[in-house]
């Protein structure tokens, strides 16, 4: 019998503004320990929080790229609770009223597009660090966290397999980058993501949930839930139940475990911040966010392919970045055209390029201007794109433009159809066994003369003048 | 010259007939001579003698303010980087802070001189200033009665003329009740004029920082400088800055005063309430019209305050865990147990009682049923105050049922204690402003405060309306006897 996996995700989006979301100590990651908590942040005696316009300014710009409704009005309240790295004993959260409800995010699977539809979206601060390893019998506090702003996206539970889940956090991850809402980095906990997986029946009721916490990367994102579902699926299968938990993924071995109960029996006791005012957004706000919002990653798809000629799949890879993206476009302004080569040269070589010098698109060795040096000479047929490719290795290695390695190169193609028809000449000559079984019908044999015509070229001849030569020449 | 009130004192400075540093010692010397009445909890000479030495030199270069050179001295509920600010809790024994709150900036950019912190009760929870931690503030009329509070120690202070003005902070009444108590001039303002930035908060829905000083006219002087808009208070309110000296010639003829009957019912003191109709008495001498008026819902308060206040104070109250600064305590098995131990010892009985009030009203199930409702209540109370402003212009009444009581009279009975707040809470829950003005004495001969209540943003008519009424009678210029000790 089928067992449907139901999965939904909590998802922390750090805020890349500068300061704090109630304090004007910096954001950056990495200080030394304490270094980045001001007064309001230890939580010290006297001490009141302020909001951070730029926290609320970033939260409308998610609700407005995934279609959400902002709040007119949206209420801080305060999470109580006692730990050692929360400073003040709550946590200031939107509860009952968050700022952004509902919205949806398309994701892209093999089997085509699948909209997962979004619960809400909310602003709370994070909590600090508590650090045990170093301290023998002694815990440390880091309070350099303490206060970065979050946007907690929660999803509702649409997903229905660990791959879905992958692909809707890696979608929701390139929208809050190519928004500049995050920086995205998920080693530095920029990114994490809370998984809510159970199991049922198709048709059936959802089943109990059990909440995977804390996963800062895709993979363990994916070895989660994969684990988590295999386990729900064999425990009811054995006649077991259940029980509504929060469980932590151990990466070492690959397995989910619950927490103990005493470390999630909590009565948060929610009420409203009375320190704060309601968030009041008017109109002419969200406005004017809507107003600077890039455009987004499915509009620039639907562009690509309607006005560019490009496939869906080439449209998807190359908006995988708003950076990429931009490079694209560049490109294409540059040479007044030519979408298929600019993007088949993109996902080509210099996706390849990028690969093997592990950097993104923005820490690219060519630029978009040399580049399109590059990809201009592809286009009036100077260089072949055999020699194309050694040309960008020597960009890429060096400085040089791309005329100025096709000159030191001799890397023009051969235009000149005499010298050509005397290579072929000598090719036929010095490959009589091809010629017959081309002239047999064995087709393969003339890829083969090609190749060898090219060769003899020293990679300068224009393959497409060469076929016409050669099957002039063989008849 | 101790008894100058601060505009004279003020204007003393100025023309150069006292300097800073005479007042500051003369008031240094009195606050010793004074030592048993326990208002000072923090006394830095030498502190307080170089901002009078800096005081005189801007009075010297003619920089000088109203305020520029008189002393003051401020509850231990805001934090000072000169002084140990503890909220008289053992929580925070010892406790510098590294910023002075906004209200006790204010004032000293103004130019006064600070005396140093005032006895409270513990975390301003309390109505007769037993709950410190660092001990009882004596009645200077009687020290066998109790100042009030939570502001004991200011209302002590200024009573004793060992200090000309005192800041405080009021909640649910604890400037205008320990004002009544101890026979001085005491006013919140308008929940939000005041900035709660650097104000150990008990419950932020309500915390008003104010003054308490010998007369409205010095009140209102000192609010000139310490009232106004905090960008590190969003709850603080951003409206023009404004003179409330400014209706000080207020004619009284015409002004319309509510009476609220439901302040005169049962268990008001008989002595509190001749005092009160008499001064009510003198208002329509002056010209004021007497109106009656009702506020049926005002005894609600009491229970709505004690939903909303420990609520508050409940989660306020759990940044103090041991971990960062405070009380921690000496043997512990563990994080949680270093937390619990070191709350368990370092709060004294009324804050743990609101702590279980507060954490019980919000707990899950709960909520609504206590919370919400306290919340709905509220807003009916405030909106019976706005109904009451339609048909008259300040309203007036006894500021407690009774003169003040003695030490330990009440102390053992919770809700006996929370009843002396019963006309002031109500004014605290609108977040109206309200003032306490000495209008007598009743019983053994401790004095009766008359409160004033205003609406919103409408301090100015309200000092106004108490300084005409301290120019026809001289209730706040009695002085206790131990007072008149010229030192």
């Amino acid at each position: 019998m089928d067992w449907e996996i139901v999965i939904g995700i909590e998802t922390h989006v750090q805020l890349s503004t500068r300061a704090k979301i109630f304090s004007d100590a910096s954001t950056a990651f990495g200080a030394a320990a304490n270094t980045q908590a001001s007064v309001i942040d230890m939580a010290l005696p006297g001490t009141l929080p302020v909001l951070n316009k730029g926290a609320v300014e970033r939260a409308i710009r998610f609700g407005l790229a995934t279609g959400g409704t902002i709040n007119r009005r949206s209420i801080f309240a305060r999470k109580n609770y006692f730990y050692p790295d929360l400073p003040k004993g709550y946590q200031i959260s939107q509860y009952e009223v968050p700022i952004v409800q509902g919205g949806s995010l398309a994701i892209h699977l093999k089997d085509g597009e699948k909209i997962v539809r979004l619960t809400r979206a909310h602003l709370e601060e994070d909590a600090g660090k508590s650090l045990h390893e170093d301290y023998h019998g002694l815990s440390g506090i880091d309070l350099n966290r303490a206060g970065t702003p979050l946007l907690e996206v929660v999803s509702e539970p649409d997903m229905r397999s660990a791959d879905e889940a992958v692909a809707y956090a890696k979608t929701l991850h390139a929208l809050v980058r190519w928004t500049d809402i995050c920086d995205g980095n998920m080693q530095e906990g920029s990114f994490r993501c809370d998984a809510n997986v159970s199991v049922r029946r198709p048709g059936a009721p959802l089943g109990t949930r059990r909440e995977i916490k804390n996963l800062n990367s895709f993979r363990f994102l994916q070895q989660a839930i994969a684990y988590e579902a295999k386990w729900q699926i064999e425990t009811l299968a054995e006649g077991g139940r259940i029980r509504q938990a929060t469980v932590l993924f151990d990466a070492e071995t690959g397995e989910t475990r619950a927490m103990r109960s005493k470390e999630e029996a909590h009565d948060y006791r929610y009420f409203p911040d009375p320190d704060l005012l309601p968030l009041e957004v008017g109109e002419a706000w969200i406005e004017k966010v809507r107003g600077a919002l890039p455009e987004l990653p499915e509009a620039k798809q639907t562009r690509y392919q309607h006005e560019h000629g490009l496939t869906s799949y080439e449209a998807g890879l190359l908006t995988q970045s708003r950076e990429f993206a931009e490079f694209y476009e560049s490109l294409v302004a540059a040479l007044g055209g030519g979408h298929k080569l600019a993007a088949s040269w993109m996902l080509g070589e210099f996706s390849a390029a990028l690969h093997r010098a592990g950097v993104d698109v923005s820490r690219s060795r060519v630029s978009n201007e040399r580049a399109a040096g590059l990809l201009r000479r592809i286009e009036d047929k100077t260089i072949s794109r055999r020699s194309a490719s050694d040309v960008f290795d020597a960009m890429w290695d060096g400085t040089l433009e791309a005329d100025a390695i096709i000159a030191t190169r001799g890397l023009k193609q051969i235009s000149d159809s005499g010298e050509l028809e005397r290579i072929c000449d000598d090719v036929i000559a010095a490959n009589p066994q091809q010629v017959a079984d081309y002239k047999g019908g064995k087709g393969k044999a003339f890829n083969s003369l090609v190749g060898q015509v090219m060769k003899a070229s020293g990679g300068k001849a224009n393959p497409a003048q060469v076929n016409e030569i050669l099957k002039k020449k063989l008849g | 010259m101790f008894e100058m009130s601060v505009a004279e004192m003020g204007r003393a400075l100025t023309a150069g007939d006292v300097s800073a540093v005479d007042l500051a010692r003369l008031f240094l010397e009195r606050i010793e001579n004074h030592r048993d009445l326990n208002a000072f909890l923090d006394v830095r000479p030498e502190i307080t003698l170089a901002q009078a030495r800096a005081a005189d030199a801007r009075i010297a270069k003619g920089e000088t303010t109203p305020l520029t050179g008189v002393p003051i001295a401020h509850k231990d509920i805001f934090v000072t980087r000169d002084y140990r600010s503890t909220a008289s809790s053992r929580m925070l024994e010892g406790y510098m802070s590294p910023f002075d709150a906004t209200v006790v900036e204010r004032l000293a950019d103004a130019g006064m001189v600070a005396l140093g912190k005032l006895n409270c009760d513990e975390f301003a929870m309390g109505s007769s200033n037993e709950n410190s931690h660092y001990g009882n503030v004596l009645n200077p009329w009687d020290k066998s009665a109790v100042p009030g509070g939570s502001s004991g120690g200011s209302a002590a202070a200024v009573a004793a003329r060992i200090t000309p003005a005192a800041t405080a902070t009021d909640t649910g009444g604890s400037i205008r009740e320990p004002a009544a108590f101890s026979g001085v001039t005491g006013i919140k303002p308008t929940y939000g004029r005041a900035s709660r930035w650097g104000m150990i908060a008990f419950a932020s829905s309500l915390d008003q920082a104010g003054i308490m000083t010998r007369s409205a006219e010095d009140a209102a002087l000192i609010f000139n400088a310490m009232l106004g808009f905090d960008a590190k208070d969003s709850t603080s309110v951003e409206r023009a800055p404004e003179d409330y000296t400014r209706s000080l010639g207020l004619d009284p003829r015409g002004l319309r005063i509510g009476v609220p009957r439901e302040f005169f019912g049962e268990g008001l003191q008989s002595d509190v309430e001749k005092a009160v109709r008499e001064a009510l008495a003198e208002y329509v001498r002056l010209g004021a019209i007497l109106v009656d008026i009702s506020l049926p819902n005002a005894a609600l308060g009491i229970p709505v305050y004690y939903v909303i206040a420990p609520a508050e104070c409940s989660s306020n109250l759990s940044r103090f865990d041991g971990v960062r600064y405070g009380h921690r305590a000496v043997s512990y098995s563990d994080l949680i147990d270093m937390m619990k131990k070191s709350r368990s010892e370092g709060f004294g009985p009324e804050p743990k009682r609101r702590i279980l009030i507060g954490t019980y009203v919000l707990s899950h199930g709960y909520y609504d049923a206590y919370y919400l409702q306290a919340q709905k209540v509220r807003r009916i109370i405030a909106d019976e105050f706005q109904r009451a402003f339609r048909e008259c212009d300040l309203i007036a009444g006894p500021v407690t049922t009774s003169v003040a009581f003695g030490f330990g009279e009440k102390a053992a009975d919770p809700v006996a204690m929370y009843l002396s707040d019963l006309y002031t809470i109500p004014g605290s829950l609108a977040g109206i402003p309200g003032m306490s003005v000495p209008c007598g004495f009743g019983a053994k001969n401790r004095p009766v405060g008359l409160q004033l209540m205003a609406n919103y943003f409408d301090e100015a008519r309200l000092l106004g309306a108490a300084h005409r009424y301290q120019q026809a009678t001289d209730w706040h210029k009695r002085m206790p006897p131990l007072a008149q000790n010229q030192r």
